[in-house]
């Protein structure tokens, strides 16, 4: 008869993050990783929205994760820690490709003027499409390929917002700009997503083709 | 007031967000209901948004918490010898209490721990059914807020997750580590 663990010594708390900080900084090491554990997935996200690169937005994700580490005691209690987070992995990213990569081609869309008026493709109805596609792997990827065939700047903005929910000011402090830029930016970068995905998603949703290469409506 | 696709598709984005002012939404919404065009634009924007924002578009290499634990292992500060030094005390309290069946069971015969920081699990009864996860590196009691991966949980025999690397989880099974 196997040996029932009824209670636990400590049960579930609430997750009280700023006193997980300071016992941090008062020498308590490990609980670094409990207070990390619920941001893994968005340091890496981020890294990798900014990268488009698995192996980069690893290393960067790490980088970003151990200069938090190292640095807990700057950071001021009135931000949030995942936006203090946040900030550190952007700024490691564009640090890493700076460095690494200053060669590599940025899309043509990067160049795209913010200000211009951006005119939606007038595709058919796009019916509500059911979050258990999501289930499958190639519409997964097929919305990765979406995302990272957006400018950098648009891409940022996306992934903050609308991806990891990120408030706007909390997005617009992350990226160092004004809450206007971040609204014009996502207003683009929703727009462009939707035209990209629209023609597959929304019509030959059961076929394989989504949108053919090098058909950027824009 | 009247207006324009183009003002519509300008202010698309903050109305999604609930960002306009009552007399701009009424208007917008007065266009949409006489403009497929806008509103294909609007569904479509809607369906963005919720594909996205969902949580299963978050795809984590395989591993990546477990390279990235290790690197942080690497990387902490002096207090990982101290915390060290306190498993290894704990490990040799319970071999001179003569637990001698236990570690012979779990320490001497386990595969590989799948962490550094995890340490061999000397006291825990063998019989116990503990919870372990897939990529998770520890197993826990039933219930243990800190186990990782819910989602892919199997129940074991201590026995069997101490041979297969899996060490306790110091919070769960903290009373059998300093017993």
């Amino acid at each position: 008869m196997p040996e029932e663990v009824t209670s636990l010594e400590h049960p579930a708390k609430p997750f009280n993050e700023e006193m997980l900080i300071q016992r941090i900084r008062n020498g308590e090491h490990d609980l670094f990783y409990e207070l990390i554990r619920p941001y893994e997935r968005r340091v890496y996200s981020t890294a990798f929205a900014i990268l488009r690169n698995e192996a980069d937005a690893e290393d960067v994700a790490q980088e970003a994760v151990l200069k938090a580490l190292k640095h807990i005691r700057q950071f001021r209690a009135e931000a949030r820690f995942s936006t203090w987070l946040t900030q550190i992995t952007i700024n490691e990213a564009r640090m890493w490709r700076r460095k690494e990569h200053a060669n590599l081609m940025e899309p043509i869309v990067d160049r795209q003027d913010e200000e211009g008026n951006y005119t939606p493709r007038d595709f058919a109805d796009w019916r509500e499409i059911p979050l258990e596609t999501l289930e499958r792997k190639e519409v997964r990827q097929k919305l990765a390929e979406a995302l990272a065939s957006l400018g950098e700047k648009y891409r940022e903005t996306f992934v903050l917002r609308d991806m990891q929910h990120l408030s706007i000011e909390e997005t617009a402090k992350a990226l160092g700009i004004s809450t206007a830029s971040v609204k014009t930016r996502l207003l683009r970068a929703r727009l462009m997503l939707r035209d990209l995905l629209t023609p597959g998603l929304g019509g030959s949703w059961s076929t394989k083709m989504f949108f053919a290469k090098g058909t950027k409506p824009w | 007031m009247v207006i324009s696709c183009e003002e519509v598709w300008r202010e698309i984005s903050n109305y999604l967000e609930g960002e306009v002012d009552a007399s701009l939404r009424a208007a917008m919404e007065e266009h949409l209901r006489g403009c497929k065009h806008c509103t294909a634009v609007l569904d479509g924007m809607r369906n963005v948004v919720q594909l996205y924002g969902d949580e299963r578009m978050f795809e984590v290499p395989l591993g990546f918490s477990h390279r990235l634990h290790r690197r942080l292992e690497e990387n902490m500060p002096g207090n990982r010898r101290s915390f060290l030094g306190w498993m290894v005390a704990a490990a040799a309290a319970v071999l001179v209490a003569g637990s001698f069946e236990v570690a012979r069971s779990s320490v001497f015969s386990r595969s590989e721990l799948r962490s550094e920081h995890a340490q061999p699990g000397t006291g825990v009864p063998p019989d116990m059914m503990v919870v372990v996860s897939g990529d998770g590196k520890t197993f826990h009691a039933a219930g243990c807020p800190f186990i990782h991966d819910k989602a892919h949980i199997q129940t074991i025999q201590a026995r069997e997750a101490l041979r297969q690397g899996y060490a306790p989880c110091v919070r769960c099974m903290k009373k059998y580590l300093t017993a």
